[in-house]
This record gives structure tokens, sequence and C-alpha cells, in this order.
């Protein structure tokens, strides 16, 4: 079974970043504009070439599509789309550019995530609009972390999962962002620092929570016949899935309608994500698992099927993800150790492997992976080969 | 929970107001579909379940179960002094309706999943915020 129709005639060929900081002292725009440069040109075209510009949001925290593509002096487009989803976006809106191009309704599409996460509004402390926030501002509940810790609690009880579970993935995860030299934390973690770290929202600390940064990356894709000329290997989506579980709730935080607090979207997309690569786990060379908070890897873990039900915290704990493991997780240390970028930069890290730029993280003969978005009821995910 | 009611943030959506207007009674109330007869929650414009409009709100039990909760250790709000707890409370005529809300009554760290509560109101000028305490031992049974 080769890639389908939909995505054959398109791959990812660049990637670009801005640096990741605490307080970029920039626009917004201006952090789009660079990464999208930096991914154009690492794709080998030109500005001139672009003719469709994706962007994603959270609470109109970034800039949009029609803005970046003004600054660059990008004309003609043939395609563009700003998406309100969040995290959930960017391995829909990379399977969704490529069937724009694979249908011949772009050529050159440029995909970017862009915002001032740190120094401006923060995930944490925005105040979600909507008829399902107003049920949770009222009894104090706001930030992200808060919503994560209540499936977190969940899975712990249902599995046994314990608080060395949790542990067990930010470790290794820090053991990845050691080699990376855009991750923002990057000191070795050991149990016991984990285990001192604040507590935010029990059953979450401090380090169990993704960094939030000031910062943009963006992916370009391009037609098949371009990326045999690009300068570094193409990239093929061989499958690719995003569901929105039933219950899901009036928005994104709302979880008091998804009836099992302890599966996120990962257990819906599974089966469909491999039937239709026809490859399975076990052929992975890595996954790059979204993971804005640690419990969520351990959902991802056992949802995809690498791990069996209620056992991904052993499974980590053996060291499988770990750098030299058997299925390398987060090869970039995660959005808890490079910074939040909001799922863009989980999709980056799995073209850089798959084009064997991964640096002294690169996981050897790395040649298929999947990447997740998403953390709770709905979320995308692509199975990627390198060509 | 701190002694001063924190302060809370409402600004109900249209179909939602009762929830927090229409507990001086003592009474929780939630909506329902005068068709199907189905709770819903949180309350929307149109049944989930049979697409009735015909929804009002009506008198529940106000006792249920902690399906999951999250003890805060920071003070994720101005005013909401940690640690609180924020629980998701599955009612009893149907445990696929689950509120949020905070568990009051007791320490925090004697909450529990599976624990059984009981409603009682915060009053704050018009609103009666609807928050959950823990009923006198007795644990459902299997």
């Amino acid at each position: 079974m080769g890639e389908p129709s939909a995505y054959r005639g398109a791959a990812i060929t660049g990637v670009g970043f801005t640096e990741f900081s605490k307080a970029s002292g920039r626009s917004v725009l201006s952090l789009a504009a660079e990464a999208c440069r930096a991914a154009i040109l690492d794709a080998g075209l030109e500005g001139a070439d672009i003719d469709g510009v994706v962007t994603y949001q959270y609470l109109n925290d970034s800039v949009p599509a029609q803005a970046v593509a003004a600054v660059l002096g990008l004309g003609d487009l043939r395609h563009i789309l700003d998406s309100g989803l969040a995290g959930q976006a960017p391995c829909y809106l990379a399977a969704h550019a490529a069937t724009m191009i694979s249908t011949g309704v772009a050529r050159n599409i440029v995909i970017y995530r862009a915002l001032n996460g740190r120094s401006g509004q923060r995930v944490g402390s925005a105040r979600a609009p909507g008829d399902a926030a107003d049920l949770r501002h009222d009894a104090g509940l706001i930030a992200y972390p808060q919503t994560i810790a209540l499936w977190a609690r969940r899975y712990m009880i249902e599995t046994g999962a314990t608080e060395a579970d949790l542990a067990a993935v930010a470790i290794a995860q820090r053991e990845w962002a050691a080699r990376n030299d855009r991750a923002f934390r990057r000191s070795p973690l050991s149990i016991d620092e984990h285990h001192a770290s604040p507590m935010v929202a029990d059953p979450l600390r401090a380090v169990d929570c993704t960094t939030e940064v000031d910062g943009a990356c963006a992916i370009v894709l391009t037609s098949d016949e371009r990326a045999a000329d690009a300068p570094h290997p193409a990239v093929g989506i061989r499958s690719a899935a995003y569901v929105l579980g039933r219950g899901g709730g009036l928005d994104m935080a709302d979880s008091s309608s998804w009836p099992d607090l302890s599966r996120n979207h990962t257990s819906l997309l599974a089966d469909r994500l491999w039937a239709d690569a026809g490859l399975g786990p076990d052929e992975m060379d890595f996954a790059q698992i979204y993971d804005c908070f640690s419990s969520v890897v351990l959902f991802g873990l056992e949802g995809l099927g690498f791990a069996d039900r209620g056992e991904a915290g052993e499974f980590v704990r053996a060291g499988h993800t770990a750098p030299g493991g058997r299925i390398p997780v987060n090869t970039n240390g995660g959005l808890l150790n490079e910074g939040y970028l909001h799922g863009m930069n989980t999709l980056a890290e799995a073209v850089l492997q798959l084009q064997g730029r991964g640096g002294d993280r690169q996981v050897p003969d790395a040649e298929t992976g999947v990447v997740t978005s998403g953390a709770l009821q709905d979320g995308s995910a692509l199975v990627l080969v390198r060509r | 929970m701190s002694a001063d009611p924190p302060p809370r943030f409402i600004s109900p959506h249209a179909e939602g107001e009762f929830y927090w207007t229409s507990g001086a009674d003592g009474v929780l109330r939630l909506q329902r579909c005068g068709d199907c007869r189905r709770y819903i929650h949180p309350p929307g414009p149109v049944c989930p379940y049979c697409h009735s409009r015909a929804l009002s709100p009506e008198p529940v039990a106000g006792t249920g179960t902690i399906a999951t909760f999250t003890i805060n250790r920071k003070e994720w709000i101005p005013g909401f002094e940690p640690p609180y707890v924020f629980a998701l409370v599955e009612i009893d005529e149907d445990p696929t309706i689950r509120l949020g809300t905070n568990i009051v009554g007791c320490e925090v760290d004697d909450v529990e999943i599976g624990m059984r509560v009981e409603v009682e109101f915060e009053a704050n000028g018009e609103w009666h915020v609807p928050l959950f305490h823990p009923l006198p031992v007795e644990r459902s049974e299997e």
C-alpha cells in the first residue's frame, strides 16, 4: 500500500524556525514572517513560488495568513486558511495542504504557528469565550493544566499509573532535549527533582507542563515534481486522520461531556490511521506525540498501540522512548522542553528526522514516523515517510 | 477554601443563566428536554439527542459522584486562593451529565474519585453558585 492519492502529489520539503525565547521583543507578525521565510528558503523556493498560506491560533493569539502574505510580498494566493483549532491543528492542516496541492488547487503552501506565548497572551491565563467556559470559570478552572489534570487523575485511578510514570516521561524527554540546541529546558532531570517540582494542578507538577515560549515555526509543502529538486529529502504523507469524539463538549477545554477521561483522540483515530497507512506501530522509527503535559504522552502511547492499556508508564520507565530505545518519542525534547509552539514544532521535528537532519538527536535510518496533534477529545495524526 | 467567597466569573450565556440563579430555594436545576426527557449540560440551544428546542430547567436531587478532580495548588485566578478543588460531578439522574464545580466542606486532600457529594449554594447577590460537599460516608453500592 502506498501513499493515498489525496496526498501523493505533495511532499513536505522545508522547515523554518525563529529563536524560542521568554520575551521576543517583537511582533507576532515579525516572528511569523521570519519562520515562513526560513521554511520557504529551506525548501529551495522563493516567496513568489508560494501560493498558499495556512495557519492556526488559539483565542486570537496570532496573526492572520493574509498579513503574513502581505509582509512577505506573496501574491496571487490560491489558498488561504486561518484555523481556530489549536494544538489539534498541525497534522490536520498538513494533510489538508497536501490535498490542495495533490488536486491542483495550489502548488506551494506554507503552514505556520506564531505567538508570543510567554511574554504575550498565555494559555494559562487567557479566558476562553463560549458557553462552556462560563461553567468552568465560576469554579476556578481557567488554565489548560487544570483541564489536563482532570484527565490525568482519572487515567491514574483507572490504570494504577503513578507520579513515577509522569516523571519518567519528563525525564526521558529531557534526555532528548539535552541534544537539541533549540530546547528551552536542557539540563538533566532526576526523579527527585521531578518530585520536588511545585505541584500546580494536582497531579501535575511544573515540570509536567510545557514550556511557554515566544516564537514561530513553519513548514512548506510542494508538489511531488518540485520536491524532487528540493535541497532536502521529500517527506510524504502515508496516512492522516482527524477525529472529534462524540460528546466532545462545547469547546476544547470542555471535558464535561466526554465519556472516557482516561483515553484521548489517539484511541479513536489509531485504527484508521494504521489501516490507511498499511503500517503499524512496530514499523515506526519514531513517534512525535503531542505533549503539552507529560500525562498526554501516556495517553498517546496507549492510544496508538505502542503500549497496552495502563502500561505506558512502565514502557517509558523501561527506557523504550529515550535515546537508544525501541521507539524514540519526542526527539526534540517535546513541547515540555523545546517549547510550546502548539505542536507545529512536533511536526517539524518529524520532518527533520526523516530528512536526516536531526543532528545529535538523529534517529539512525529514520524512514517512517508517526506524529500526533492535540491532547484531549479531538486531534489529528500523520504517518510520514521519507520518499 | 478561603472564608470569603472567591470572585467568581459569572457571565452566563442565554441558555445557562438559570444554573446560577435558580438555587435560591436550595434546589439544583438542570436543563432537560421536554420531548426525549434527557438532561443536557452544559445547557444548550437544542437537544443533542432529538434536536427538540423544548428545553427548560427542571429540579434534580442534587446528589452525585465525583468523576475526577484536580487540587489547584496555584492561584490560577486572582482571588481563588489555593488550595481548592475543581471537580467534575456526575449527577445521580444521569451519570453522563457532569458538572464542573468546587468540592467544599472537607479538606482538599480528603477528596477522592467516587466520593458521594451533595449540592449546596454559595449566595452572592442574585447568584447562587452550585457547589458540592461530601455526603456522610455511605459509599455507592457496587
